[in-house]
């Protein structure tokens, strides 16, 4: 599959950056680490959040070098954005039909699709409704936050929510199947990553809360505090995590029969991955529990039935074990084998360190007897 | 509200121990390992691996089975040792029954699609 030009692949690149960002709240309250990784990963969620940093980027520049912007100019501001949100909406209409095009194969599940409104739009809902209530629940949470304290805790208890959520990693998680688990990832993250933002955003709107009443300041506002004089300080900073993204092309599975699937662009993914087709292909038959072959064109033969969306999880599962480094989420990493084990060298932070070896574990025997030799 | 800076924070808390994993680099010993496998058609085979000795393989089937109205057995397997093997694909039932009856979390692996 050929890479989309543009905007249209955005849908697509925010799912896969979830999966990068296991725990973006403890990344973005973590003051270790560097700054460009946390935009990144504040980034990562959504345009919405996206959103939140560029209009507090807009608003620094708007602003000028005043670091405690008069509250008098908030109510400006507040025009500023509604004109920017109108901007973001349209850009959004705009993106979300070709998502449909796109994803329709791996259309997500109303389940988990309902709990998120970004989801919810991938998933062929009321696309404009969604737009619209997602705005609002953020504009009145922005205003409240400047107003009372009370909001402004539940925000926070909402973060902190949304960090537990984040903190289970993505494998094991009580929801009622395994195959909405990353889904239901998805939809925690956009709720925990847009409530952080908005703190974040609503303090850097320069009416610091703690000012005017006698409260204690809290921690998140602090950070955003930090985050502002930050960029004031250094605005290439935020210039400089735009750019690039981890895309991979979603696998193209058809099917040959009834009983086996056709996993077209391995190697194209395998390319992409920096990873040998070998690797890739040993664990998707240890994690689907199946065998199959490579054909003469290079495509893969799996035994059994599976889905896009399936074989997606998987690979998503591989990239997070096998790809990206776990010190800094970059992509860029080799692997090699030294001594029988495997070892992932980051190329972007220098770290190395080993991965597990792929075994299959137990296989039950399935099907006749009489057709396997040992038994 | 109390004050946040006195709470004491670890931020390296949710990382984990980073020496975990490497001390037996490539043993599976001390994961729960929830598999699936397809079978003809629709029907599928759930395989749990791995399980602590301290765990009555066959009380648990039993009450996997009674839990979750299916059928299944215990297969022993020469190098993967006693493996509970029920009907359907049961890997989400069987994590949270284990995660209500406090089985760590962190050391069950749930394979599969």
């Amino acid at each position: 599959m050929s890479e989309p030009l543009f905007d249209p692949s955005l849908k697509k690149r925010k799912k896969k950056q979830v999966q990068f960002t296991v725990d973006p709240l403890g990344a973005d309250a973590d003051p270790t680490a560097p700054a460009p990784d946390t935009i990144d990963s504040t980034t990562a969620d959504g345009t919405t959040v996206d959103m939140g940093s560029s209009t507090a980027h807009e608003q620094m520049k708007l602003n000028g070098d005043t670091e405690a912007p008069k509250p008098a100019a908030a109510a400006e501001e507040e025009d500023e954005m509604k004109a920017m949100f109108g901007d973001l909406k349209k850009k959004k209409k705009k993106k979300v039909p070709m998502d449909l095009g796109e994803d329709s194969g791996s259309s997500t599940p109303v389940a988990a699709g309902a709990s998120t409104p970004d989801v919810g739009a991938a998933a062929g809902e009321a696309v404009e409704d969604t737009d619209f209530s997602d705005l609002k629940k953020k504009k009145k949470s922005k205003k409240k936050a400047n107003f009372d304290l009370e909001a402004f805790e539940k925000e926070l208890q909402s973060s902190a929510g949304g960090a537990d959520a984040a903190d289970g990693d993505d494998d094991v998680q009580p929801t009622p199947a395994v195959d909405l688990d990353d889904d239901a990832d998805l939809g925690d993250d956009p709720f925990a990553q847009p409530s952080a933002g908005e703190v974040l955003a609503s303090v850097s709107s320069g009416n610091e809360a703690w000012l005017t009443s006698d409260r204690d300041y809290t921690y998140p506002e602090l950070l955003g505090r930090f985050y502002e004089s930050l960029h004031i300080a250094n605005p290439s900073l935020l210039s400089a995590s735009g750019g690039k993204r981890y895309t991979i092309a979603p696998p193209s599975i058809h099917r040959e029969g009834t009983k086996k699937s056709i996993f077209a662009n391995v190697s194209d993914i395998c390319k992409k991955m920096h990873r040998q087709p070998e690797h890739v292909i040993a664990f998707l038959f240890s994690e689907l529990g199946t065998n199959g072959s490579v054909d003469g064109a290079g495509q893969l033969v799996i035994k059994g039935r599976f889905q896009q969306k399936q074989i997606e999880n998987v690979l998503r599962r591989y990239i997070v074990e096998y790809v990206t480094c776990k010190t800094c989420k970059s992509p860029d990493t080799l692997l090699t084998k030294e001594n029988r084990i495997f070892f992932m060298a980051c190329e972007s932070c220098g770290s190395r360190r080993s991965v597990n070896a792929i075994k299959s574990g137990f296989v039950a025997q399935v099907g006749k007897r009489s057709r396997n030799k040992t038994g | 509200m109390s004050v946040q800076n006195l709470n004491s924070f670890d931020p390296f808390a949710d990382e984990g121990d980073p020496l975990e994993d490497s001390q037996n680099v490539g043993s599976q010993a001390n994961y729960i390992h929830i598999r699936i496998q397809q079978r003809n058609g629709r029907k599928t085979l759930t395989t749990l691996q791995g399980l602590p000795k301290q765990y009555d393989a066959k009380k648990l089937l039993k009450a996997f089975k009674k839990e979750f109205a299916c059928n299944g057995t215990l297969v022993d397997d020469e190098e993967m040792g006693r493996v509970i093997q029920l009907q359907g694909d049961q890997r989400s039932k069987i994590s949270t029954f284990l995660i209500e009856h406090q089985v760590d979390k962190s050391t069950i692996k749930v394979h599969g699609f």
